[in-house]
């Protein structure tokens, strides 16, 4: 079965039912998303297919073979991060680290499509993703500041 | 087959026929003939409406020039020269000897041609058409070219008896009780078209059974499916998709035309609406069976098929739900098994759709029962699938037109 993802098509041999998580992370070596309830409830493990913000450890590899799959590693390196990552690096989004890969992926959905999506809209759209630490306010400040970075402003 | 040989090959001698011509040469036209454009046009129509191309032209050979093996159960026939070449071809042959091979199976110097040339169908044939056909015949290249000997132990004096016994040469007689194009149908299939050929089984001696007509046949190792009310179709032809599939090789919830067939439907892309609604016409009449019983067939197939777009569903859900959903509410982060599920149930897939796409989620800040949205892992295709398995689950009657409901709901939520 081939799997595009991060841009490069990927020969995977497993069962057309496997998560897509377990693929990433184990088959292709993409430690980013994490598994953490594995029932689709606590978004640590979302990525994007075509744009859009699933869970991967509720999809099958079948269904999004031919759609472009990225994850957190797609948007950036440690030496050179990308708008998103910068942001979450500048306002230390972070503090055990769990959630945010599933967190920043979400965030991509929505400022892709939305690169000016208020406060109100960022805690609309990160609903789905769990913080355990309580970071949330950094988060939320941290797609914001994405956003602005996006459109082009330093 | 052996014994078939043996028996010919025996009647041949005690019946005193010998290996000498059986009827006169038929010596070459001191002039060559002209012909109208029209008429070669017309012949150009009928060649491809009798496939002459199958079996007079080589696999990467020069068009008509011969030498295609025919594989028959008495030996390997290669297809003639029938381009105007003088030596080689059929450029000695004047008119009248191209209608007495059509019509009564022998060649220009007399002899008799083996019915691997399906002169059976071809003595149906009209004057007028075999005359356009001659024309188209020789108006192409002339290719010189050898005809390859025949490789089959059977004397050709022996293809007198068999065609005293099983050859009946004729014009195609119209029925008067039935329509013209109903007729024009017949005389094609029957004659040029020579679909029984393939399409109708054959005795041991390799004539077809008369009153099993396109009953179903053998060719190279293929069935040719029956074209009668035996017709295996799982959805029954009707003439419009009959039509549709000799012209195209391929016709809503029918199979694409396939081996031997597949080489006759690209020949007939060449053919006028007018004789394919014809030939359409005059099969789908065979099919003897009530509109009722056909209809009850081809809904059954239906059915079938529709089973098997379930089973994309059914691997949509064992990868998407089934980790949840068929643990049951008892276990650790299960959920409801599903044939219980209201949404199943009620008349629309609206509701169903509307939980898989967006979850079931709480005011935000509260508490409550909870499903993950999976509106961006399923494209409108998978979630359509998964309706209609969901669905069948129910027990209910499938949903009518799922794929619209999904498509209208992504394009007012989107």
């Amino acid at each position: 079965m081939k799997l595009d993802v991060n841009g490069r098509v990927h020969e995977v041999e497993a069962e057309p039912a496997t998560p897509l998580l377990y693929v990433l992370r184990e088959d292709l070596k993409l430690n980013g998303a994490k598994f953490g309830c594995g029932l689709g409830q606590c978004g640590a493990c979302t990525v994007l297919a075509d744009g859009e913000a699933i869970f991967s450890c509720l999809t099958p590899i079948s269904v999004v073979q031919g759609r472009r799959i990225t994850t957190v590693e797609g948007l950036g390196s440690a030496e050179k991060p990308g708008p998103l990552q910068r942001a979450f690096i500048e306002l230390q989004a972070a503090q055990c680290g769990y959630c945010i890969p599933g967190m920043m992926m979400r965030t991509q959905a929505l400022l892709e499509r939305q690169p000016g999506a208020s406060e109100a809209q960022i805690r609309d759209a990160l609903q789905p993703n769990l913080c355990r630490c309580g970071t949330h306010m950094r988060i939320v400040r941290a797609a914001l500041r994405a956003g602005e970075l996006m459109r082009g402003k330093s | 087959m052996i014994s078939g040989v043996a028996l010919l090959s025996a009647l041949a001698v005690v019946t005193g026929f010998s290996g000498c011509a059986a009827r006169d040469v038929i010596v070459p036209a001191a002039q060559p003939p002209s012909f109208a454009r029209e008429q070669v046009a017309k012949g150009a129509e009928l060649a491809h409406l009798g496939n002459c191309l199958g079996c007079h032209t080589a696999e990467g050979g020069k068009p008509y020039a011969g030498g295609t093996p025919i594989k028959t159960p008495f030996g390997t026939i290669y297809g003639t020269n029938i381009t105007p070449d003088a030596e080689t071809g059929i450029g000695r042959w004047p008119l009248e000897a191209f209608t007495r091979a059509m019509r009564e199976g022998i060649d220009r110097e007399g002899r008799h041609l083996y019915p691997a040339f399906p002169y059976d169908h071809f003595t149906k044939v009209t004057d007028d058409d075999i005359a356009a056909l001659y024309a188209f015949l020789m108006t192409r290249e002339a290719v010189r070219q050898e005809n390859r000997a025949n490789r089959v132990p059977i004397p050709r004096a022996a293809v007198g008896v068999w065609k005293a016994r099983y050859f009946t040469p004729g014009v195609y007689q119209p029925q008067t009780n039935r329509s013209a194009e109903w007729n024009r149908g017949a005389y094609l299939v029957q004659g040029l078209g020579h679909c029984g050929a393939c399409h109708t089984p054959r005795n041991k001696l390799g004539a077809e059974e008369k009153n099993a007509a396109l009953a179903g046949g053998e060719v190279e190792g293929w069935h040719a499916p029956a074209l009668n009310a035996k017709s295996p179709s799982p959805v029954p032809w009707t003439v419009d998709a009959l039509q549709t599939y000799l012209r195209h090789g391929i016709a809503d919830l029918h199979a694409q035309s396939a081996g031997p067939m597949q080489e006759v439907t690209h020949d007939l892309e060449q053919v006028s609406d007018e004789a394919l609604r014809a030939i359409a016409t005059y099969i789908v009449s065979l099919d003897t069976r009530t509109p009722d019983e056909r209809r009850r067939h081809g809904e059954q197939a239906l059915e079938r098929a529709r089973k098997v777009k379930l089973m994309q569903g059914n691997a949509v859900y064992d990868g998407a739900c089934a980790d949840c959903h068929n643990r049951g509410r008892g276990e650790e982060g299960g959920a409801l098994e599903l044939p219980l599920g209201t949404a199943l149930t009620v008349p629309t897939p609206r509701n169903l759709a509307y939980i898989i796409r967006n979850g079931i989620v709480p005011p935000e800040g509260e508490r409550g029962p909870w499903m993950p949205a999976f509106a961006g892992m399923l494209t409108e295709e998978q979630l359509t699938d998964l309706l209609n398995y969901l669905r069948a689950l129910s027990g209910e009657p499938a949903w009518p037109d799922v794929a619209r409901e999904v498509r209208n709901l992504s394009r007012g939520e989107q």
